[in-house]
């Protein structure tokens, strides 16, 4: 009480009018920071990679208008009570949309990823990256940790029944983010080490018996990561073209604008998912590094406000926004840099495309509204 | 272990958590490193290697074609030359879809601007090209057909008309056999030609003088660094940016200067119009070639505009041959034209004097055989010498000096004027004809009884018939070094180069060949009166001489295509066209001091006084009277 006392008072001498905004609304001043930067680079990025397309530039300013949206309410106005109840609603519509998906999917014979809901389109597999995690932080949050057998057995089935609907659309790549998010609560909840130590070859198993059960086209993705110069015209394009794309930049990069692989298109999906490589180029080493680090802040900081969290429940879900955050980063980047397969990933708000960023900044105002809207002790 | 009783203990909970966060932090930051490290292999390690690559994605390099030598007379007439042509060409992707490509083209069909059977090979054509690419569909439109176009442009996108630089030739036919010409690049040329000197080129040098100097002529490509995009369409801007590109202008081929002047070989041309021969005017003091022509001939320029396989079928399969070059490939029996030389060699071998008579009874028979030869006057030509016998062109004067000399005396003599070898001028396809000999018998034939030399194989080749060949050109040749009394050069057709974009005219070096020795001036003397008093009044070919202002000196010739039998006599009338003598006439003029030699082929001609020896006179006229003005050029 006195310590916040002593900070409120000292608070109230320094801060500017913008951190007095910052803290009616709730938001945390580091965290909000790195974001707003990060976000500025996307757009200075997008407007380059997208061979300065105007119309794709508004598009993504209005996404990210929506998305800034989103994490301000949440962390104003959502408190951690209330989240937890909202968790297993958020979940049971998550898996009736996805059911919805698979549905229509199976009618349109082909993939289907997408809800048309009039104003936007919407992929239901982006809710469940935030109400996995959230269903299984609700699950523990009544029990006593670290989780027994059986809590591990109903967690692993509220994880495995929408990764496999995922996989079924067929979204491989977000289906194992999805599948992360969960493992990252079973891990953060404290998950016996020798049970993380036998499940490793476990996994494995998994993986090559998985590999009779997956596309086609996705295996073929993984193969062309273990050799892209095969079929330097198939598959293996986009690896080869993005590592020319980063090699070509050097340290220093050749310039906002000037890289020739994004400018000339040799570079595929250069406002999405390779939007890391444009980076690469025109930026270099310093730029890509300078991203990487504004990302090890973002993490750093929400691991940080995670372990602030008062119950079970925040702490894990959290936790599990804040790792999951750090698994989008490094699958893209290793994806990108050509040391992961290629996977549908796009770059954590960077990227150019709607849900992705409407999803990350709100589970970035989840995690506020469950540090700032706390309970005072005691009370 | 029994069961613990397990309750919610918060600050446990919360080391978990904590430690569990702490390792997660340092997991996450051993991973960021790596693709840190990753992304630092990528950027410092390989930088060389991926800038490369990245540059070879973006610039291509497109050649610049250079543009071909001109090709001149002695006196600066152009004879081939860089005209803009306007070709009908097609942008695929303007056009629309494989449907509205064929479309159009059968619109274009019906309106009578395209052969349908050439429609196959247009469309390969089309699809071996980008989408981008403007493809000619028709190459060097007429008038018409620029009309026609105009009046349905209306009906077509993508398609129009455009200007690229093509060779003409303004003489069309002219001199076609000297100049050679262009035509497509073919895949037996690709594999002889440096391709990258040929980027962007699509025509190719082909015989004549086009085909021999084809390295001078070509030049050297240039090259324009173009930016493209991934889909290879050459951009002009990358992004925000125009990046700078290197430019090296292409260097246009050499101009060539012809020794041909085109009086001359006008005058050739016109004369031989209609025949099928050739003529060839030599100049005796250095071997330029004033003329050379060779009847019928074609016009270079469909070669360069493209032939369709029927136009070419029909040159290729024509009964006059018009692609055989027959003043280098036409190899015949030389006929009379060789008595002077036989009558020089029997001086120089010492078988005959000057003054020496024989007589002629109209017909010749050796020693111990009843076989028969024939004089061309059945009644003989009475007792005669050796200048009068040149005159007359006595064949039993020569049968009897061909006897007295032998084969062996005659070859070496022969020999030594370039009968049996190629003259060695500068355009490709040369025959080599043939000067027989004992040796040359023995090594041909395989039985050996027709390997034997007979006394009467001699006999004929006395009068240039038997096995004995030559092409006009042999003659030509043959008959400038006797105008220049031993001297000998080997024949050119180029005679000055100029290089390209400069003033200076570089002559080529005249290439002087071992002079004809062992004969006195006396000796040249009595031939060269012999074929003065041909071409004089009572002469084989007087009344083609007849009015010159200057002196002509020559020889007629006519030679047998079939072999008469021994008791038949041979009457024009009955046999056929084709079955006729050919007409063969050498000579030079001014006798006194020559300045130009001529001899002149005239296949079935029948006579060369009366066919042959007026083509040269002609030629004669042209170079020697310049008060007369050349005929007005008409240029296509």
């Amino acid at each position: 009480m006195m310590l916040d006392e002593f900070s409120q008072s000292r608070t109230r001498r320094t801060f500017t009018a913008g951190g007095r905004t910052l803290r009616l609304l709730r938001l945390d001043g580091p965290l909000s920071g790195v974001l707003a930067l990060i976000v500025c680079i996307g757009i200075l990025v997008v407007y380059s990679a997208s061979g300065q397309n105007v119309k794709m530039v508004e598009h993504h300013l209005a996404n990210i208008a929506i998305a800034v949206a989103a994490l301000v309410s949440l962390a104003r106005f959502a408190t951690p009570q209330y989240l937890r109840l909202f968790a297993p609603i958020a979940y049971a519509i998550g898996v009736a949309l996805l059911i919805v998906v698979d549905v229509t999917g199976h009618i349109g014979k082909g993939a289907q990823r997408w809800l048309d809901v009039g104003f936007m389109r919407f992929q239901p597999s982006e809710i469940m990256k935030l109400a996995v995690p959230m269903m299984c932080a609700w699950y523990m949050h009544e029990r006593p940790l670290p989780p027994t057998f059986k809590d591990l057995l109903v967690m692993g089935l509220l994880i495995a029944v929408p990764t496999a609907m995922i996989v079924m659309q067929p979204d491989l790549g977000t289906a194992l983010l999805i599948a992360a998010s969960g493992l990252i609560v079973m891990l953060l909840s404290g998950l016996a080490v020798q049970i993380i130590l036998v499940s490793i070859p476990l996994l494995v198993g998994a993986a090559w018996i998985g590999w009779h059960f997956i596309h086609e086209y996705q295996r073929q993705r993984i193969l062309t990561f273990l050799n892209p110069e095969n079929d330097p015209l198939g598959a293996g394009y986009h690896i080869i073209q993005s590592q020319i794309a980063i090699g070509s930049g050097g340290v220093f990069g050749k310039g906002y604008m000037h890289g020739s692989q994004a400018q000339l298109e040799f570079l595929p999906e250069r406002s999405t998912d390779f939007i890391f490589a444009v980076i690469g180029e025109e930026f270099g080493l310093l730029g890509q590094l300078l991203v990487l680090t504004l990302y090890a802040i973002v993490i750093g900081r929400a691991l940080y406000l995670a372990m602030q969290g008062q119950d079970t429940f925040s702490r894990l879900t959290g936790g599990a926004i804040a790792l999951s955050f750090f698994v989008y980063v490094f699958v893209n980047s290793g994806m990108v840099s050509g040391i992961l397969p290629v996977v549908g990933v796009p770059l954590p708000m960077i990227s150019y495309g709607g849900t992705s960023m409407v999803t990350l900044l709100a589970g970035f105002g989840i995690l506020m509204a469950l540090n700032s809207n706390r309970k005072l002790i005691g009370s | 272990m029994p069961r613990r009783v397990r309750i919610k203990d918060h600050f446990a909970e919360q080391r978990i958590f904590t430690i569990r966060s702490i390792v997660a932090g340092c997991l996450v930051a051993c991973l960021l490193i790596a693709v840190a490290s990753r992304l630092f292999y990528l950027q410092v390690t390989r930088h060389a290697y991926y800038a490369e690559l990245s540059q070879g994605n973006r610039v291509r390099i497109d050649p610049i074609p250079p543009s071909r030598g001109l090709i001149l007379d002695r006196n600066g007439v152009v004879l081939a030359e860089n005209l803009p042509a306007f070709q009908l060409e097609l942008v695929r992707e303007q056009v629309g879809t494989p449907a509205q490509i064929d479309a159009s083209l059968a619109r274009l069909v019906a309106i009578g601007l395209i052969d349908a059977e050439e429609l196959g090979s247009i469309k390969r054509t089309i699809l071996s090209h980008h989408v981008y690419e403007s493809v000619p569909i028709k190459l060097q439109l007429n008038d018409e057909e620029m009309a026609l176009f105009a009046i349905h442009r209306y009906e077509f996108t993508g398609i129009d008309i455009r200007t690229r630089l093509s060779r003409h030739y303004p003489f069309g036919p002219v001199a076609v056999h000297a100049l050679g010409y262009v035509a497509a690049i073919s895949e037996q040329d690709l594999k002889h030609i440096d391709a990258a000197e040929y980027a962007g080129t699509t025509l190719i040098g082909k015989l004549g003088v086009e085909g021999a100097y084809e390295s001078s002529l070509h030049g050297k490509p240039g090259y324009r660094q173009v930016l493209v995009n991934a889909a290879g369409r050459p951009v002009e801007r990358q992004g925000a940016f125009t990046p700078k590109l290197d430019t090296r202008p292409p260097v246009a081929g050499a101009d060539l200067i012809l020794s041909i002047d085109m009086r001359v070989q006008r005058a050739a041309e016109e004369a031989l119009s209609g025949l099928r021969g050739a003529a060839i005017a030599i100049d005796p003091h250095n071997g330029d070639i004033l003329a050379l022509a060779s009847t019928p001939g074609f016009d270079p320029n469909g070669f360069a505009r493209g032939l369709s396989n029927k136009q070419y079928d029909a040159l290729a399969n024509d009964i006059d041959k018009p692609l055989i070059n027959r003043a280098l490939r036409g190899a015949y029996p030389p006929g009379s034209t060789v008595k002077p030389f036989y009558a020089l060699a029997a001086l120089k071998y010492n078988v005959m004097t000057p003054d020496k008579t024989i007589f002629c009874p109209g017909h010749f028979s050796l020693p111990g055989s009843r076989h028969l030869y024939r004089d061309w006057k059945p009644r003989g030509h009475g007792t005669i010498a050796m200048r009068h016998a040149i005159a007359q062109s006595c064949d039993v004067y020569f049968y009897t000096v061909a006897e007295k000399l032998g084969i062996d005396h005659m070859h070496e003599f022969m020999s030594a004027f370039g009968f049996g070898e190629v003259t060695g001028i500068d355009i490709p396809g040369e025959k080599p004809g043939l000067m027989p000999s004992v040796e040359w018998k023995r090594r041909t034939y395989k039985r050996p009884g027709e390997q034997v030399w007979f006394p009467g194989d001699t006999i004929s080749i006395g009068i240039g018939q038997g096995y004995m060949l030559a092409t006009p050109l042999q003659l030509a040749h043959a008959v400038a070094s006797i105008a220049a009394r031993g001297e000998n050069f080997k024949p050119r057709l180029v005679a000055a180069v100029r290089a390209a974009g400069s003033e200076t005219v570089t002559p080529r070096p005249v290439e002087p060949e071992p002079p004809i020795t062992g004969s006195s001036p006396e000796q040249w003397s009595v031939i060269v009166e012999g074929m003065e008093e041909a071409a004089g009044p009572g002469g084989t070919a007087a009344r083609a001489a007849a009015g010159a202002p200057y002196k002509m000196a020559g020889k007629t010739g006519s030679a047998q295509v079939f072999t008469i039998g021994q008791n038949e006599k041979y009457n024009e009338k009955e046999v056929s066209e084709r079955m006729l003598d050919h007409a063969l006439f050498i000579s030079f003029a001014p006798a006194d001091d020559p300045k130009l030699a001529v001899a002149v082929f005239v296949e079935n001609g029948k006579h060369g006084a009366s066919t042959a020896a007026p083509i040269a006179r002609k030629m004669f006229d042209a170079y020697l009277l310049p008060n007369q003005p050349p005929s007005p050029v008409e240029t296509p």
